[in-house]
């Protein structure tokens, strides 16, 4: 795809996740604005994945360890092929397979049942080794969030990562800032993050605006670096591209009323 | 019965043994190879055991991770442990339920010294209560064995508990998931067990029997799903229904087979166990004495039921 084409899909999945959290009358909409382009640089330009084959072996996988931006990665998956958009509306209804948090086992091109914190990185570390161990070529990804990173297991995961020299695998940090109780410094600060993971043996890309598609694809695009895992600090704006939700810890949980929908529709036709 | 053996040795010779035939089995500890006993998987297929150091969550979420690349991880640590990665085998092993073994060893009073901190006396409780979990606890070397073959072949989460005491390795084993075994008849009670006390409830039935009460043992390996219908018939059959465990009273198979039996008649029924309180160190028996647990105790508590 062109970037013209990638924007224009990062344009429609930014509309689908204002439409399927205010259908849902909940959801987490500001996470999932500010993890758009990544999601959009994985399923649309750099995992080899075929959505009518989602369990194919050899495939990409992501991990979706920020699991409560559902709503990013079902319009991704959805405009991917995986499933018709039409299931949208019926996210977080009963008997959905769009589940609040990602479950593997009910949507198709979901890889990992997500959601507590944490969990994600250490299931795609266990993925990674797994593939390693059987001789797949396939690259593990997850997707972190920032706050996720107070979870004791991120770090647990990482130095495993580490030690068993996972090239085939790939954390990307959706650095917004931003958490349910503040900014991640009041609440909990992360320190310099960049150098965390990089004492903790990765090679670390920085992204100085994870929202410039572009930019995100760069970094996608860089060679493995041999017996190193990477991790792409990407540095985003919470609730991107919604004038109102932009950079706003009040919008990570919380569904737009039907006001609010359609001026933020308005706002990504411009 | 021959030389008394641990069920931890078994489960690690069992590993070897299955690991021969099927590649897609590998091991995973969290630095305690030679006290799981999977160090000798570890000696015949170096490349099939992974450590992940001393990270009991990472231990279990690697190993879910590993199982949905095809992989059938049995991943080994402490017991006591199955608190702290609770929250990790509820949410990324079980609710998707994938296909890893959680062998834990070192359950109950039996781990003897190390005292209270490590003795486990919930673990069955945490573990049956998360859906689609099947829990088992062999009683000897030869049915851990074929719990072992047993939990390779389901598909979906499997929790064995497993004993760090040398106990009776006894001749005549059989083992089917889901089914109680009886080992012993009797008309005027019966006593569920699993574990190290099937050995000690079948010395406290002789016991009994010096006394005229013919008392029936029944080995209940799995915990889940239940043998409902063994409770049932021997529960009619018996009148008084008792259960012996190295768990707290709280949890257990004691208040398993409570639920079978309510409201469907009028039985004597006791649970015999750890009453609600941590374990000690001291050696394995005289802590087992300490908590009521040894066979005349246990008789004398059956005698003593109304």
């Amino acid at each position: 795809m062109t970037i013209q084409q990638l924007e224009a899909t990062c344009k429609q999945v930014r509309r689908d996740i204002i439409n399927m959290t205010a259908d849902a009358g909940s959801g987490h909409p500001g996470g999932s604005l500010s993890a758009t382009e990544i999601l959009v640089a994985l399923y649309f330009e750099k995992m080899n994945v075929d959505p009518q084959n989602p369990k194919a072996p050899q495939r990409d996988r992501l991990v979706m360890s920020k699991g409560h931006a559902t709503p990013g990665l079902y319009a991704v998956l959805g405009r991917r092929g995986f499933f018709s958009p039409d299931l949208f509306p019926t996210f977080r209804q009963i008997h959905s397979p769009l589940q609040g948090h990602p479950d593997m086992k009910k949507c198709p091109g979901v890889d990992a049942s997500t959601g507590s914190l944490g969990q994600g990185a250490s299931i795609a570390a266990g993925m990674a080794l797994g593939a390693k161990h059987m001789g797949n070529p396939c690259h593990v990804y997850a997707l972190l969030g920032d706050g996720e990173c107070q979870e004791g297991l991120i770090w647990e995961a990482s130095m495993a990562a580490t030690h068993y020299k996972l090239d085939n695998l790939t954390f990307i940090l959706d650095h917004n800032g931003l958490q349910i109780d503040g900014s991640n410094s009041e609440v909990m600060c992360l320190g310099d993050i960049h150098a965390k993971f990089e004492a903790f043996g990765f090679r670390v890309i920085a992204v100085d605006d994870g929202n410039d598609i572009t930019k995100v694809l760069d970094a996608l695009n860089q060679p493995a670096a041999e017996g190193k895992p990477t991790c792409i600090i990407c540095r985003t704006v919470k609730g991107k591209g919604i004038s109102f939700m932009e950079n706003q810890s009040g919008w990570h949980g919380k569904a737009p009323n039907n006001e609010q929908r359609e001026q933020a529709l308005k706002e990504l036709e411009a | 019965m021959s030389e008394k053996k641990a069920t931890r040795v078994a489960y690690g010779e069992a590993l070897v043994e299955l690991g021969k035939d099927n590649d897609k089995i590998v091991v995973l500890d969290a630095d305690l190879a030679s006290a799981t006993m999977t160090n000798m998987f570890r000696k015949a297929f170096p490349d099939r055991h992974f450590e992940v150091g001393i990270a009991e969550a990472n231990l279990v979420t690697i190993a879910n991770g590993m199982s949905t690349m095809g992989l059938i991880p049995f991943a080994s640590t402490f017991a006591v442990f199955a608190g702290r990665c609770f929250e990790q085998i509820r949410n990324s092993v079980c609710y998707p339920h994938n296909n890893v073994k959680l062998a834990f060893t070192h359950a109950g009073l039996t781990v003897g010294e190390d005292g209270g901190s490590h003795q486990a006396i919930e673990d069955v409780a945490l573990m049956r209560v998360l859906p689609g979990m099947t829990v088992i606890c062999p009683a000897d070397a030869n049915e851990t064995l074929k719990a072992v073959k047993a939990a390779v072949e389901i598909d979906g989460p499997v929790y064995l508990r497993l004993a760090r005491l040398p106990t009776a390795v006894f001749e005549d084993m059989p083992f089917t998931v889901g089914k109680g075994h009886v080992m012993r008849e009797g008309k005027d009670g019966v006593i569920f067990t699993y574990g190290t006390m099937v050995e000690v409830s079948l010395d406290a039935a002789k016991l009994l029997s010096e006394k005229g009460m013919e008392v029936a043992v029944i080995n209940m390996a799995t915990i889940k799903p239940l043998d409902e219908d063994i409770i049932n018939t021997y529960a009619a059959k018996c009148g008084k229904v008792f259960t012996v465990e190295e768990h707290n009273v709280i949890g257990g198979l004691g208040d398993a087979v409570g639920s079978v039996l309510a409201g469907r008649g009028t039985f004597v029924f006791k649970k015999i166990g750890v009453e609600d309180r941590f374990g000690q160190s001291g050696k394995p028996m005289d802590v087992l004495r300490e908590y009521g647990l040894c066979a005349d105790q246990v008789a004398e508590q059956i005698l003593a039921a109304k």
